[in-house]
């Protein structure tokens, strides 16, 4: 019998390489207030929040099938919170934060059994029929500036900070943790026993329901959390741009599409595939930012050239060719020594 | 002995085409039933019922004396059915290993170390721990039922359910699959097998039941149920010393 002769392994070299590597990398990001410029720190920032949303996303589409063109409801919902709970409230943001964090998963909940009754494309039509309807309701609110938005107060940005630096170089390392701890998020469930359900959702519905899944439960916490951890990114991404309206909020644009090409170009389905899609799409935006529409029409043609060259995405292409991992997900069966001999 | 399965009166048409048709019958615990019909006749239609991938119209399905007609596929497999599918359903982006993981944590609901040894042992006894490591996507037809069964076993099942394994064998290799399904039959597993892989099925059930046009059409023991002029018939064509 194999008893003794097979052992299995979930690591390998190109992930211990890369584990260093990261761990290298975090260091000298999170020492960036002491060697970049002001305008490369926003940059940064605004690149570690899209790595967030485009790591959640792919956790709903890439793995639970959960294909929403809807997130930018979380991403307002979180931001007309954090406003919401700072000026009516009297929270100080970082708490705020947390609790638009908290309250966009408590909202994500009657949201999911509504809309877990379409399917495919229906669903995806429902998400975004749905981020509407919370745009509209935001507009009515005349408190929170109704149709033309507000500005947060000057005393509560201040309450972050006492200094510009200080609250830019806070605000930067706050977006760096909401990227560390979405890729973390992420990997943790992927790696446990829910994310060997998740994996086989993605694969094949039918036979992961006949395996003991409960598809419906596994998708709604993965909808839940994920939407809870996208309104708190929405919290970060209003307090860094201290200005909020219905329709920078909620803007299918900025908090879905930029996500979902993101995803698509580095690869659904893989951890890896957001980073590397991240650094694609911002690489693209910077070189391409002074050509106006014609960025636009750019990214759409990088976008079909991926999808008929690589339809898996960057990191699928490399995968199907190196087989490699940078995160250690997998389990590989290994012979012992012992068995060779 | 006590039944571990019953199926009363069960009945399912899409529109006009009925596939199953005031279907009833039993299976005690410890047994193994061979199903046989022609093609198209609602085996496998019998297996997503039971199985609960489909829902009947009309009709009861009792596991272990509970009723669980109206239970999700997920529930009954970790009550204890498990089944193979006709058409091989691999996690294609997963390797062998982790296929037969899923079945190991979701369905037997293991963990760590007695997940893995369960993989192990079982991909030894189906033959695919060579490949243990390869993406499902990537085998070969035979492989990926292979794989089927792999996944069933892993789920630990009470009530064991294959549905075609055998086509495509070679004699050797239909041998030793015969011996596997005799073993894990010894080993106390409820057993059905829908089969057109004759003479493998003999050799394996107590009891064999005939299906044509969704209902029960014969039922007795494997060798006078293929002496019956009625079979006979159904299976000109078919060979029964395949």
């Amino acid at each position: 019998m194999s008893n003794q002769t097979h052992s299995i392994s979930r690591t390998s070299q190109a992930a211990r390489v890369a584990g260093v590597l990261g761990a290298l990398v975090l260091m000298v990001l999170i020492a960036a207030p002491w060697w970049a410029g002001r305008a490369d720190m926003r940059l940064m920032g605004e690149l570690f929040l899209y790595l967030a949303l485009a790591s959640l996303w792919n956790l709903m589409a890439g793995y639970a099938g959960l294909v929403s063109v809807g997130q930018q409801a979380y991403v307002g919902f979180g931001g007309y919170m954090l406003f919401a709970l700072t000026i009516f409230g009297g929270l100080h943001p970082l708490y705020a934060i947390a609790g638009a964090g908290v309250l966009g998963a408590l909202i994500a909940i009657p949201v999911a059994t509504l809309i877990f009754r379409l399917r495919g494309a229906y669903f995806a039509i429902g998400t975004w029929v749905i981020a509407e309807v919370f745009r509209l309701s935001f507009a009515q609110i005349s408190a929170l500036g109704g149709g033309s938005g507000s500005s947060l107060p000057v005393g509560i940005v201040r309450s972050l900070a006492s200094s510009r630096s200080g609250r830019e170089s806070l605000a930067y390392w706050m977006a760096l943790g909401a990227a560390v701890t979405a890729i973390t998020v992420v990997y943790l469930l992927l790696r446990s026993r829910r994310g060997l359900a998740l994996t086989a959702i993605r694969d094949n519905e039918l036979a992961a329901g006949s395996l003991g899944i409960d598809i419906w439960r596994t998708k709604f916490v993965v909808y839940v959390v994920a939407s809870g951890l996208t309104a708190m990114l929405g919290a970060l991404i209003f307090l860094q741009k201290l200005r909020i309206s219905p329709d920078a909020a909620f803007s299918v644009n900025d908090w879905t599409a930029f996500v979902i090409f993101i995803v698509v170009i580095g690869g659904i389905g893989t951890i890896e595939g957001p980073i590397i899609g991240t650094l694609i799409f911002f690489a693209l935006r910077e070189t391409l930012a002074d050509l106006g529409t014609t960025y636009l029409i750019v990214l759409g043609i990088v976008a079909i050239v991926v999808m008929l060259k690589a339809p898996k995405g960057v990191w699928g292409f490399i995968v199907e060719r190196y087989d490699m991992q940078l995160f250690p997900l997998r389990y590989r069966v290994k012979l012992n020594d012992q068995a060779k001999r | 002995m006590a039944p571990i399965l019953q199926l009363d009166k069960l009945s399912k048409a899409f529109g006009a085409v009925t596939v199953a048709d005031d279907l009833s019958f039993g299976l005690n615990s410890g047994e193994a039933l061979g199903v046989i019909g022609p093609n198209g006749a609602g085996k496998t239609t019998m297996f997503n019922l039971i199985t609960g991938t489909l829902a009947p119209d009309s009709g009861a399905i009792l596991f272990e004396g509970e009723n669980v007609t109206k239970h999700s596929a997920a529930r009954r497999c970790r009550a204890g059915m498990a089944r193979s599918f006709q058409v091989p359903q691999p996690f294609s982006g997963m390797s062998v290993f982790e296929n037969a993981m899923v079945a190991a944590t979701q369905a037997s609901g293991l963990s760590g170390q007695a997940a893995e040894q369960l993989c192990l042992d079982v991909l030894d006894q189906t033959a695919l721990l060579d490949k243990a490591n390869t993406l499902a996507g990537s085998l070969t037809l035979l492989d990926r039922k292979r794989l089927e069964l792999t996944r069933a076993l892993c789920a630990k099942p009470k009530l064991l359910m294959l549905d075609e394994i055998a086509g495509g064998l070679t004699e050797s290799e239909c041998t030793s699959l015969i011996q596997t399904i005799k073993d894990i039959h010894a080993s106390g597993v409820s057993i059905i097998w829908i089969e057109h892989v004759v003479h493998a099925l003999v050799a394996v059930v107590d009891r064999l039941i005939v299906i044509d046009f969704g209902s029960k059409i014969a039922e007795g023991a494997p060798k006078e149920i293929m002496a019956s002029p009625e079979v006979q018939e159904i299976y000109l064509g078919i060979e029964i010393d395949a």
